[in-house]
């Protein structure tokens, strides 16, 4: 505690003295979660305060540790797919597309236009899905909670279109090495052309109640900074890295699916604060929405049916080694696979986009309050599944 | 004199009803309004629409263990949400609800005790209800209630100054620290049109000082857990609660008493309303605003929210102050 002068009256008459002279004080430690409102899931974070302004940050995981990687070894190819789902569960399509995209590398397969269409729909529903929660989540923490139900009434009709095309909502398992698992059904295309075409106007919900809102400007604007190089340096991926100017989208750089055949913008600012990158998620989810309807366009039109490549029965993967990459909703999630040349992978290493992206939030909340802990916790968007898994 | 007594304890029964009645379908305002800004409908199973849900809400907290954590500081981790009851409740005691009514044959005003400074009791007993937040913070000797108590502590210090202040127009205007006065000078002006810059220092003051969003720092729940009551349970828990809505309440009652012209019907041909509905409604307008604002916007940061009381509310009430008076000398000379 700095010191401050002042006059105390003593015995002696008035004499100008330290007036913290006698006051202790010391950093208190604070425990947040693994059991707290907004640490999304069990996230542990340890923070050292002096009144309410952060001195450390410590981040402890491993809360929801499964083993996924290791699990892998002891599942054949087709039986590991399941388990992406949980990694980050609340976008499982955008999961499973990197899992089967590593295999299909490793086996050298082609797989049919058609089904490259179905993919990246189901990829970017994912996005906007996922994009909806994060923001729901994230201005729930910041205290406006009626946007929450906004968002979640919207991804309720995303979860609706999921269950129409395989049956589960959340752990959906609908990619298959080669393709997906079944064409899309009937009434489908209708149904979620429906949505693209109302999700603009109640986008338009979320940004009536906060885009321009004084106090969310105030929450967001210039908190947990980090600027481009070192979000670099620290992995930081995704709309995360793309709120700090960086124009880095895997989509773009090293396109899969069917981005190259597909018309849209990268969504980039320059704030490197909270706001850039709630204003690249918002971005974001209408470009998803303009991608969806192209691949709409398309699916209607064509009618080869080919929704999966022809692919052996046992998957028997030659020796060697892959590592393929997507623009998860959450930044790059890469699977790393090296075969021994048996239907079990020898070794599979997940590059998980919270994981990395979590380590940037000690420094993002160097010198801040207790509050913008949690602004940035929510602005990078850690899903826990993924961060353990 | 018997009269007399007689009288006041009805009044005090009658008041008391009203105020936890108010509190009760407070609470289910509360729920029911927020569902219907967030495309819900809030509680409705029940009983009719949803009616009896604070009667389910009461019976399910009396019912709930009573925890005491053991490293609290008992006696203070108790008094602490009986002082956040109190004040609410010794405050109502002093708003005019309308003029007075004639029942056999006695006089009897509709308020409890017309005091002639009420005002100023007003502000000193609303003054306690800071204490409840922090003892109940400090006495649970626990880290987030810390916390929540701290933020309180300056929160409600600061709010209060502007709170005071913001009212100090109409006090001027009204030359007067009865409310009943002040309702009277309101007869064809209300305050709300001769002040509307108090009225606004008044509602986001009186916002803060019920620690409701967007400043609602002491219990901020994404942060500080529950804040001040993270360790409180079962009717413990549900005192602090019945102190909240009390206090809006009794904000609002007072909103409706030196702005919104008390009883005064807004034009003179609605005469024939009874007064005391004109006040309802009118405190129940506050209320209801009160609603509309917690469910619509986020919230401030701790630095934020002090900024603003002393870098911009405080000089703005003080300028409402000096205007308010250059206006009154003015029109005196004339």
């Amino acid at each position: 505690m700095d010191e401050i002068r002042g006059l105390v009256v003593t015995e002696e008459g008035l004499v100008e003295q330290d007036l913290m002279r006698d006051t202790l004080t010391k950093e208190m430690w604070v425990n947040m979660g693994p059991q707290h409102p907004s640490t999304h899931g069990v996230l542990r974070v340890v923070l050292a305060l002096e009144g309410e302004r952060i001195v450390d940050t410590e981040i402890y995981i491993g809360y929801l540790h499964r083993g996924f990687e290791k699990f892998a070894e002891s599942k054949t190819y087709p039986q590991f797919l399941p388990i992406t789902d949980r990694l980050d569960y609340i976008s499982a399509h955008a999961m499973n597309y990197g899992y089967v995209l590593a295999v299909e590398k490793l086996m050298g397969i082609e797989v049919p236009l058609r089904a490259k269409y179905i993919r990246t729909l189901m990829a970017e529903l994912t996005r906007i899905s996922s994009h909806l929660l994060w923001l729901a989540t994230h201005a729930l923490d910041i205290g406006a909670m009626t946007v929450f139900l906004y968002c979640f009434r919207e991804r309720e009709m995303i979860l609706d279109l999921f269950e129409m095309v395989c049956g589960a909502r959340l752990t959906t398992s609908y990619f298959r090495i080669g393709g997906v698992a079944n064409d899309l059904p009937d009434g489908f295309i209708e149904k979620c052309r429906e949505f693209c075409n109302i999700f603009p106007q109640k986008a338009k919900d979320y940004d009536d109640l906060i885009l321009k809102n004084r106090i969310w400007l105030a929450r967001t604007i210039n908190v947990a900074n980090i600027s481009g190089e070192e979000g670099l340096n620290l992995g930081l991926s995704g709309p995360s890295i793309r709120g700090s100017g960086v124009k880095w989208d895997i989509r773009v750089s090293e396109p899969y699916g069917v981005y190259d055949k597909v018309e849209w913008e990268m969504a980039v600012e320059d704030g490197c604060d909270v706001y850039a990158r709630y204003l690249v998620r918002l971005k974001e989810m209408r470009e998803s929405c303009k991608i969806c309807q192209q691949c709409l366009d398309f699916l209607e039109k064509d009618d080869s049916g080919e929704f999966r490549a022809k692919v052996p029965k046992v998957i028997k993967p030659p020796e060697g080694e892959a590592y393929a990459c997507v623009e998860a909703p959450k930044g790059e999630l890469g699977f790393y696979i090296v075969s021994d040349g048996s239907t079990k992978p020898y070794r599979l290493k997940i590059r998980a986009p919270s994981f990395a992206n979590l380590m940037s939030l000690p420094k993002m909340v160097e010198g801040a309050l207790v509050a913008d802990v949690i602004a940035a916790i929510g602005s990078i968007d850690v899903v826990l599944g993924e961060v353990d898994r | 004199m018997l009269a007399l007594v007689v009288i006041t304890i009805v009044k005090l029964l009658v008041l008391f009803a009203f105020t936890m009645t108010c509190v009760a379908y407070g609470t289910l305002a509360e729920r029911k309004v927020c569902g219907h800004i967030q495309d819900r409908i809030g509680p409705c199973y029940c009983g009719p629409r949803g009616l009896l849900q604070p009667l389910a809400d009461g019976l399910k907290l009396f019912f709930k263990e009573d925890i005491t954590p053991s490293e609290v500081d008992k006696p203070v981790f108790i008094l602490a949400p009986v002082l956040a009851v109190a004040p609410p409740l010794l405050a109502i005691g002093v708003i005019p609800f309308g003029e007075s009514i004639t029942l056999f044959g006695h006089k009897i005003p509709l308020v409890v005790a017309d005091v002639n400074v009420a005002v100023l009791y007003l502000f000193a007993v609303a003054s306690f209800s800071v204490y409840s937040i922090v003892l109940g913070g400090w006495a649970s000797n626990s880290k987030y209630p810390l916390l929540g108590g701290l933020r309180s502590a300056a929160q409600m210090i600061s709010y209060e100054l502007v709170l005071g202040l913001s009212i100090m127009g109409v006090i001027m205007l009204a030359g007067s620290f009865s409310l009943t006065d002040i309702v009277h000078a309101q007869k064809h002006w209300w305050f709300v049109l001769t002040q509307p810059l108090g009225f606004l220092i008044y509602i986001v003051a009186a916002t803060a000082e019920l620690n409701r969003l967007p400043f609602d720092l002491p219990e901020a729940e994404s942060e500080l857990v529950g804040g001040y009551h993270t360790e409180y349970s079962s009717m413990k828990f549900a005192m602090f609660f019945l102190g909240e809505y009390a206090n809006m309440v009794v904000a609002s009652a007072v909103g409706a008493c030196l702005f919104l012209g008390g009883w005064n019907p807004p034009f003179a041909f609605l005469s024939f309303i009874p007064g005391i509905i004109w006040f309802l409604i009118k405190l129940f307008f506050i209320f209801f605003t009160l609603l509309w604002i917690r469910w619509s916007w986020p919230r401030l940061r701790y630095d934020q929210l002090m900024t603003f009381s002393w870098k911009y509310l405080l000089p703005l009430s003080l300028l409402n102050i000096v205007a308010t008076a250059g206006v009154m000398l003015w029109m005196h000379r004339i």
